[in-house]
């Protein structure tokens, strides 16, 4: 803020406005820079030229409709206790033919007995299998790289401690080559990318590079507050204008050089690199993790063998257009009427960072701009 | 969710340290960073301390944060 000479955040975002006669159109790939965008009001606020766009910044949002049935046939089974995050809780699986309405979720097999746990850290998971001896803890690894560590930790400290009832199913996906195949997507034209903040704390500046030589596209990482996005959305602008796209650090506070190689060389040790399907994408080659061949005792798809029903996205759902940017949430048919976050259709509406949802909560669309819904949470 | 909110660690022991941020007192793992003390400042995820901030930066975020709850903005 202090670099901006102190000018208010209005009028350096009409200045934006005024200096391309293009319509430059950027993807912010962190669904916290979704939600903060939404709250603030700050897509909104932008003009009319200069569009930020949400990408598959959600990692509950990308993970397909068949890790759900993988992690439900788990919960059925009477000795596992599943754990989660809670953002993961309503996410619709598989219906079967003629369910669409009521689509099965780990929040429902609960209500129906299931063992389901909510977390807020792998470390619970690990608690919980310590404290239930009698039990398998399935904890269900949904991130990108700045959870993907803290999974690692946690299975590392399960191995050392001999806790050999804690288990890890793993959907952890990584972020740049995902980036890639968006930043060559004919269909997108993305001008650039603001980088997500947390991701990068973890992986540095660095892995951004290839988009910037092989894409030409601009890359700015940015914190979370309304006035660092708009920082990182202004060094975005500044780079397509000079025509010197660049891995611009506006998050330098946090994010360093190199990032936490002390993360990295954790999830080595854990995870190997396979390929991975995103929701909205399809299968992107070596973006997903897998737990390496020394610790398949603690790698749940290995440990288990369940029957899984043939993957059924739900009808009608457009989640898929709206992770790749292609459509807003409001275009979507079921957005708002069938599909809301009490009634959730897909994915997005139901994770407090997917777009419908933050499209929803902060009514960003046209019609109803202005106004915030009331919610049950 | 990825929460930009630095916390202070007030005790170690191992590798859990116990850290507060306002009223907010938790317990915060301490496998992912690198000699970390008590008073320093940290960006905690899942229950992890993912990097150490520097404290002069850590202080002026806590303080925009305050006064952004003071003037009904909230911290959120």
């Amino acid at each position: 803020m202090k670099a901006n000479g102190g000018r208010s955040l209005a009028s350096r975002l009409a200045e934006l406005g005024q200096r391309s006669d293009r319509t430059l159109k950027f993807m912010e790939v962190c669904g916290t820079h979704t939600m903060a965008a939404a709250r603030s009001g700050l897509r909104s606020l932008l003009p009319a030229n200069v569009r930020l766009i949400s990408g598959p910044g959600c990692p509950v949002c990308v993970t397909p409709v068949g890790y759900v049935d993988h992690a439900l046939a788990l919960a059925a089974r009477p000795e596992v206790i599943v754990a989660t995050f809670g953002d993961l809780m309503r996410v619709p699986g598989s219906a079967p033919a003629g369910e669409a309405r009521n689509p099965p979720s780990l929040a429902r097999a609960r209500a129906a007995g299931a063992d389901v746990r909510t977390v807020y850290s792998p470390a619970d998971a690990l608690r919980l299998a310590r404290d239930n001896p009698e039990r398998v803890v399935v904890f269900l690894g949904v991130g990108f790289e700045t959870t993907t560590p803290t999974i690692a930790a946690a299975l590392l400290a399960a191995e050392k401690q001999a806790v050999t009832n804690f288990t890890v199913l793993s959907a952890n996906k990584t972020v740049p080559i995902a980036m890639e195949v968006l930043a060559g997507a004919d269909d997108l034209g993305l001008d650039g990318f603001l980088c997500p903040g947390h991701v990068s704390i973890i992986i540095g500046p660095e892995p951004y590079s290839p988009l910037v030589d092989r894409f030409g596209v601009a890359c700015a990482i940015a914190g979370f507050e309304p006035a660092e996005i708009v920082a990182g959305v202004e060094s975005l602008v500044d780079q397509v204008l000079s025509g010197r796209p660049a891995v611009d650090n506006t998050y330098a506070s946090v994010v360093r050089p190199g990032g936490n190689e002390r993360a990295r060389a954790l999830v080595e040790q854990v995870f190997e690199p396979c390929d991975s399907v995103w929701r909205g994408v399809g299968l992107i080659p070596g973006t997903g993790l897998q737990i390496v061949e020394r610790l398949a005792g603690f790698d749940a798809a290995r440990r288990f063998d369940v029957d899984l029903p043939e993957p059924v996205e739900p009808p009608g759902c457009r989640c898929g257009e709206v992770l790749r940017g292609v459509i807003e949430p409001s275009e979507c048919p079921l957005f708002g009427r069938v599909c809301t976050p009490q009634n959730p259709r897909g994915a997005c509406m139901v994770s407090s960072e997917g777009s419908c949802a933050a499209s929803y909560l902060y009514a960003e669309d046209p019609v109803d701009s202005g106004s915030v819904r009331e919610v049950v949470a | 969710m990825c929460l930009a909110v630095p916390m202070k660690i007030k005790s170690i022991d191992g590798m859990e340290a116990v850290a507060v941020s306002g009223g907010l007192v938790v317990p915060v793992q301490l496998d992912l960073v690198e000699g970390a003390q008590v008073d320093d400042y940290v960006i905690v995820h899942a229950g992890y301390a993912i990097t150490i901030v520097d404290a002069a930066e850590a202080e002026e975020t806590l303080e925009i944060l305050t006064r952004l709850a003071e003037i009904g903005g909230g911290i959120a």
